[in-house]
């Protein structure tokens, strides 16, 4: 792989142990994927997860003296100050937090602390070279804005962050991006739950890149981030395209680069019925909502709002945000709405952390199939519902 | 080393691994796997139930978030029960980085006889610097 005379410093340490470190891991990669060379990028998100692998890798890029050269934004951990004060915290899931905080803080990341920096914290423009981890992010970058990325895991685009250039391979070459799955939807796509299920249709749709047909014109920017969401978490997909929406897919011959699809696959209502089936609990009695994986646009925010409003809430409601998501929340009177019902807008926290003991065992009602996904390990069930529904169970206490 | 079926391979994560092989069908997320016994207990899976403790795992690739699989092969390797190699076929960034930073010798791009002849049960030696794979089976006539 061809270094420049100042990527050959980084790697002989002339900038630090840490940066010679996050080179070598960053050639190591590159290596495998036959990249010619770096590219220098200008926007980095990190999926930090507050888990133990998490901060001993920024540990050990901290003690070799390391310090990001592009100021990532980060993905949430918990809420320390609210979690001490309101939930069950360990001591140890205590002090990973805090340390997890300042390691990041000392490395030189922007604590946005929200997984859906696409929105407001880091925008990347079209065609901009980026490394970004988080699953929803890097499907929402490359798809819907058309930057280019990576699925990068946390280190390599904490190392990206470091040495502020990445290997050039894979989705940052045009013709990777370049669709090679025809996926026919013959289902009928209601709402934006129905992009959750669809996303979930990862295992039928197989490896590649897919490019949609037969999806509504105009989809809301939540319906494109639930599909992303969900395709990258049961399978590995970087990049869709939805012909007609997503802007490298202008018409369906672009999109597949005039080529013909290694495979065309056609997705039907008893799909998506099939998938909700297989990934839900069974209706009954709950006892919590969680909402906001990945973390609920001020839209989303509104829209429970709307249904709450004066009510009482049976069942415990979460929505996990962003803290400017919260502020804005919170003006336009929907905090005081939701929380009067007994609700609760929670910031700068992740469904995916060790703050949620109290909700072990139990079973809740979620409109995120990835946030069922991932909690498995922590012992939490759901029932997965579109949100409305997700709501009404929440008022009700069960789901009939 | 005595008798053994050899296969060229190459290299993503350095090192040296040798030991029983288990194959999964289906991609892995090492999130979803128990720290305490390795046993993957992603419903539905393959693997369901199995314990990926000490093996060289053939498996066609990864899965799942960007911070997930490096956590859980963190939380395997530091119970001692992550698999001792990986031998897959479409690497993803995010299991190459995990395997180079927990460093698990991981390889592709593997000659395509290698999966005819695998069984589960075999012992491999698996040179990811060399490039170079040897299936031994035990007590089977080669």
């Amino acid at each position: 792989m061809y270094l420049t005379d100042e990527e050959k410093e980084m790697l002989a340490g002339a900038y630090g142990a840490g940066t010679a470190l996050a080179m070598k891991i960053q050639v190591a990669v590159g290596e495998c994927f036959d990249a010619k060379h770096m590219v220098e990028i200008s926007k980095v998100h990190v999926a930090l997860s507050n888990q133990e692998a998490d901060l001993w890798f920024v540990e050990k890029l901290l003690k070799a003296g390391a310090y990001c050269r592009i100021a990532p934004t980060v993905n949430p951990g918990f809420n320390l100050e609210f979690c001490r004060e309101h939930l069950s915290i360990s001591p140890k899931d205590e002090e990973l937090m805090e340390r997890t905080r300042n390691a990041y803080r000392e490395i030189g990341a922007t604590l946005t602390f929200s997984c859906t920096p696409y929105l407001e914290a880091n925008v990347p423009r079209f065609g901009e070279i980026i490394s970004y981890s988080e699953t929803s992010a890097t499907a929402y970058v490359n798809s819907v804005i058309g930057a280019r990325t990576n699925r990068e895991s946390v280190q390599s685009s904490l190392c990206a962050a470091i040495t502020g250039r990445v290997p050039e391979y894979g989705y940052l070459l045009k013709e990777n991006r370049l669709g090679n799955i025809l996926v026919d939807v013959q289902a009928d796509i209601k709402d934006d739950f129905d992009y959750q299920l669809l996303g979930y249709c990862a295992k039928k749709i197989g490896p590649g890149v897919p490019v949609f047909v037969g999806l509504p014109s105009n989809p809301s920017q939540e319906a494109l981030i639930n599909l992303g969401a969900q395709l990258n978490t049961i399978g590995a997909y970087a990049i869709y395209h939805i012909v007609g929406v997503t802007p490298e897919a202008p018409t369906m011959e672009a999109a597949l680069g005039n080529k013909k699809p290694d495979r065309t696959v056609v997705i039907t209502n008893q799909d998506l019925a099939d998938i909700q089936k297989s990934i839900s609990r069974p209706k009954g009695k709950i006892s919590f909502a969680m909402f906001g994986c990945p973390h609920f646009t001020i839209n989303q925010v509104k829209e429970i709002a709307q249904m709450v409003k004066g009510k009482k809430l049976a069942a415990e409601m979460w929505i996990l945000t962003s803290s400017l998501t919260k502020e804005l929340a919170d003006r336009m009177g929907l905090k005081k709405v939701i929380e009067s019902s007994g609700g609760h807008i929670l910031d700068n926290t992740c469904i995916d952390q060790p703050c949620w003991h109290h909700l072990e065992g139990k079973v809740g009602v979620t409109d995120s199939p990835k946030c069922a996904y991932y909690t498995k390990r922590r012992g939490l069930e759901f029932v997965i519902r579109d949100l409305r529904t997700c709501v009404e169970a929440a008022l009700k206490g069960e789901i009939s | 080393m005595s008798k053994g079926l050899s296969f060229s391979c190459h290299k993503i994560a350095e090192g040296k691994a040798e030991g029983e092989v288990l194959i999964s069908k289906d991609e892995i997320l090492f999130y979803l796997c128990d720290p305490e016994t390795g046993r993957i207990i992603e419903e539905g899976h393959d693997l369901e139930g199995q314990s990926i403790a000490g093996k060289i795992l053939v498996f066609p690739a990864g899965k799942g978030s960007s911070s997930v699989q490096v956590d859980g092969l963190y939380q395997l390797l530091t119970r001692n029960k992550a698999p001792k190699g990986m031998i897959i076929e479409r690497p993803d960034t995010i299991l190459v980085t995990s395997a180079i930073i927990m460093e698990i010798p991981l390889v592709d791009r593997v000659e395509k006889e290698f999966y005819q002849k695998v069984v589960n049960g075999d012992y491999l030696f698996l040179d990811a610097d060399r490039g170079e794979i040897i299936i031994k089976k035990e007590n089977k006539q080669l």
